[in-house]
């Protein structure tokens, strides 16, 4: 009944935004309001819609109706309520719905807004909406239907159909497969939203864009009103990616945070190309110029979005993220296709309209080298790309499946993102429409000589891998510069207007969000940066099989085995949980508990790492193997990891950088409605 | 690659020139680009096999890195923990995600793979701690080398369960 209610809201939803966005076309063609009209009631009916089939899947999962296929595949009768809830992004067709929700939500609050000035865009906004939404509904339609139940047929055999088939009874088993035990970590229950939330909002400014470019209202306007979207886009999918990094660290059991697979890639390309259209649409700002290439940017962010979605959700590339195959494949490559040539043949329409009026002229001013930064983001995106097709590629044209890993990415991205926290030094300083590179030296000669200090620093201390001191030098030098403009800026405030330097410094970043909000990232990406430099090239393991007062050693640490115990949970889990004593340099520093879950039901095997975590390092400890009788012979395989939690700390600062510049500016309204109403007075008069 | 500086105002000929080494820096970062990532792929392109064909190859030297994936069968599954080396023996899959669509989806190409005494079969070690998911009917995806002996030396493994993630309830398995 519920299913068939869930369903049924799906398919209203379907025809409600074929309905809106056939009366959006007319109604801007005719320039008729009251199709208009229409059209953003049925935009924002599709909210309510959705939300009724989202909340039965919700409630299927909830009361373990297992005769609906998907309810059966992602939860079992010991999982409690909160995963039976989130369990309605565990699986593919539930996943597609929980994007169809928030796009409806989404594109109901920008319809919302009030577009007074900006009419001419409304229809075009709803037909991006809706046309994207149209597709990811017909998915779960006549694809991925999350209400499709279970049949037996006469002949025993178990269809999966959402109509009953011909002679078949209903088939209930008895208990589901349940959500598999590596996913059920915190991390891991938001992590996906986060994505999916980053990547539903990159496509509110495309619609803009669309709108834009239909129009032919091709000024800044558009980048106006969205910029707070795509800010909230992307710390979405920054958050998203940084708690998957998390997550994979926690729960992986190898002691790394991020292993190139592609679908992280597949989440982190539209994260690259939002970036650079985050710091492009500035220049089109102050300076009239790079229009082609944001809405370039803004077109690939929105396919690479696309693209992202079907690749975690198809299974086309091989993956930990084991996600099953399925036939919506093609499907994706078509609605990829098919949007991709209409934005690129609007924006030829509208190419010479979008020519600057100016031209780049220094080669070290700041949107000189913005330009540069942008390219250095679309070179790491190229190697990402290129390494997840690579295989489609070669199979292509040698016939031969030929794979990269992760040791290409690092080879090849390394470079790039050096040259870019070189940028985020440099480009703060530089000036915009010229600059030369004394005027730049003049700016800069004082947190240089700071970072060199760092530097000396560094060597002191006997560390001598030239990358890593090189990568230092860089952190350093960003986090002076960062903090230099955020001093100047302080002690100029405070000279002209008496006020304390931390009031002058409270008031500077409140006054201009973007630009101080920003500098906090580049910080939170400096920290985060010395966490990856720590663990990349100074982590360090061993492995040791050791019985009851034994020791292994490593590096400044020793483990000795104290305990082992293994005992049966009352949710279903065998536990066994080793005791171990860590010693820092002989000193005792505290117990860990290294364990292996089993999980019956799933017959899955989950191991917990013992974490010690200080700013200084993590000492990672697993329990690998046990004899089962005596306590005797444990085998531990141990990580040392230095740094790794500035990494967590940079994720912090990062994402309270993108808050503060994507917090309401109080000051900027009350500035805005004052020019307009003087220039409602100038109209007047 | 940014070290020099350029007067904007001017005359046309200045403006054009101007230009020009805006070109001039583009491609350069095209080119460093373009470089990075032939060198890179040169440097660590793996061949993605399958069991079959890694067999046909026995003894030509390969020359790289291969990545082969199999059908994990359980009861070959042995671990020595004083020295993690961890051996198990995998069953030929296809490699192609359409062949093993058109054959009914991973979790039964896996299943008819262990169940299929007449597929080749190769023996694979491994040093590490054992993986969580390696188990019965498993997706193990090996990158390593092919020695001499016909035993695969992985220096990696990946394995995929797509049987316990979303594919079937029990007993789905059609006949």
């Amino acid at each position: 009944m519920v299913a068939n209610l869930g369903y049924g809201a799906l398919i209203i939803t379907f025809l409600v935004s074929l309905y809106g966005i056939g009366s959006a076309y007319y109604g801007a063609r005719r320039k008729d309001h009251r199709w208009i009209a229409s059209a953003r009631n049925a935009m924002l009916l599709t909210f309510p819609l959705v939300t009724v089939s989202a909340l039965s899947i919700i409630y299927l999962l909830v009361t373990n109706a297992y005769e609906v296929d998907y309810v059966a595949s992602v939860t079992s009768n010991s999982m409690p309520l909160y995963l039976k809830v989130t369990a309605l992004w565990g699986g593919q067709p539930g996943s597609l719905v929980f994007w169809s929700w928030l796009l409806a939500a989404f594109a109901s609050a920008v319809t919302l807004r009030k577009w007074e000035r900006d009419q001419e865009f409304l229809p075009w906004v709803i037909i991006v909406s809706l046309v994207t939404l149209a597709f990811f509904l017909s998915l779960s339609v006549f694809i991925e239907n999350p209400f499709a139940r279970l049949w037996q047929t006469s002949s025993g055999q178990i269809k999966t159909a959402m109509l009953q088939p011909m002679g078949s009874i209903p088939f209930i088993p008895a208990d589901g497969n349940g959500l598999n035990p590596l996913l059920r970590h915190p991390g891991m229950i938001i992590h996906p939203p986060m994505l999916y939330l980053g990547f539903v909002s990159f496509v509110i400014p495309y619609a803009f864009a669309i709108a834009a470019l239909v129009t032919g209202r091709t000024d800044d306007r558009w980048i106006r009103i969205t910029r707070r979207w795509t800010l909230v886009a992307w710390l979405f999918l920054s958050l998203g990616l940084i708690l998957g990094g998390r997550w994979a660290y926690d729960v992986l059991g190898w002691g790394g945070y991020w292993g190139w697979d592609p679908v992280e890639i597949a989440a982190f390309m539209p994260w690259l190309t939002g970036t650079a259209f985050l710091h492009s649409v500035m220049i089109q700002e102050k300076r009239g110029m790079l229009k082609h290439w944001n809405m370039i940017l803004i077109i690939l962010t929105y396919e690479l979005v696309i693209f992202g979605t079907f690749l975690t959700r198809s299974g086309v590339l091989s993956s930990v993220h084991a996600f099953a195959q399925s036939a919506i494949g093609p499907v994706f490559f078509a609605f990829m296709g098919l949007t991709f040539v209409v934005s690129l043949s609007l924006l030829l329409r509208r190419w010479n309209e979008l020519k600057a009026g100016t031209n780049m002229s220094s080669m070290l001013s700041r949107e000189a080298l913005f330009l540069l930064n942008n390219l250095l983001f679309i070179g790491i995106l190229v190697v990402c790309f290129w390494g997840v097709i690579f295989p489609l590629i070669s199979e292509i044209f040698t016939g031969q499946k030929v794979t990269v890993g992760p040791p290409f990415y690092e080879r090849a991205t390394a470079p790039l993102f050096a040259g870019l926290l070189l940028l985020m030094g440099v480009a703060p300083l530089a000036a915009w429409r010229y600059s030369t590179a004394k005027t730049l030296g003049r700016a800069m000669w004082k947190p240089f000589i700071a970072s060199l200090v760092v530097v000396a620093f560094i060597l002191f201390s006997g560390i001598r891998h030239w990358a890593a001191i090189l990568g230092f030098w860089l952190c350093a030098f960003v986090a002076a510069v960062t903090l230099y403009e955020f001093w100047r800026g302080a002690l100029a405030r405070h000279r002209k207007s008496g006020e304390s330097l931390p009031v002058a410094l409270w008031h500077l970043a409140g006054r201009n969000r973007r630009r101080y909000g920003g500098y906090i990232i580049h910080l939170g990406v400096v920290l985060m940066a010395i966490g990856i430099i720590g663990i990349e090239v100074f982590q360090s393991e061993t492995q040791g099989t050791i019985s009851q007062g034994e020791q292994v050693t490593l590096g400044d640490y020793s483990v000795t085995f104290e305990s082992l115990s293994v005992f049966d949970t009352a949710d279903g889990r065998n536990v066994a949980r080793a005791v171990v004593s860590i010693y820092k340099d002989g000193q005792f520093v505290g117990e860990l508990y290294p364990r292996r879950d089993y999980y019956y039901e799933s017959q899955q095997p989950m191991t917990i790492p013992g974490v010690r975590s200080t700013w200084e390092d993590d000492f990672y400890i697993l329990l690998v193997d046990w004899q089962p009788i005596s306590t005797a012979g444990v085998t531990f395989k141990i990580y040392h990891n230095p740094l790794v939690n500035w990494l967590w700390l940079g994720g912090f600062v990062f994402i309270l950088g993108t808050l503060v510049a994507a917090w309401p500016d109080r000051d900027l309204q009350k500035s805005r409605i004052k020019a307009k109403s003087t220039r409602y007075a100038a109209a007047k008069a | 690659m940014v070290d020099q500086d350029f007067e904007g105002s001017g005359s046309p000929q200045a403006r054009s020139a101007g230009r020009a080494k805006f070109i001039v820096g583009g491609l350069l970062i095209v080119a460093a680009v373009v470089y990075l990532i032939v060198t890179s792929t040169q440097a660590s392109a793996q061949y993605f096999l399958t069991v079959d064909e890694l067999a046909d190859r026995k003894g030509s030297d390969i020359g790289r890195d291969v990545r082969v994936s199999g059908a994990v069968i359980g009861d070959t599954v042995a671990y020595e923990p004083e020295t993690l080396t961890l051996k198990f023996t995998v069953a030929h899959v296809p490699g192609d995600n359409s062949e093993i669509e058109a054959q009914g989806g991973l979790a039964k190409v896996l299943y008819d793979a262990v169940n299929d005494p007449g597929r080749a079969r190769m023996e694979v070690v491994y040093i590490g701690p054992k993986p969580d998911l390696l188990r019965h009917e498993a997706q193990a995806i090996m990158t390593g080398e092919l020695g001499e002996d016909g035993v695969f030396y992985a220096d990696e493994l990946l394995l995929k369960c797509p049987t316990k993630y979303e594919e079937a309830v029990p007993g789905q398995i059609e006949g």
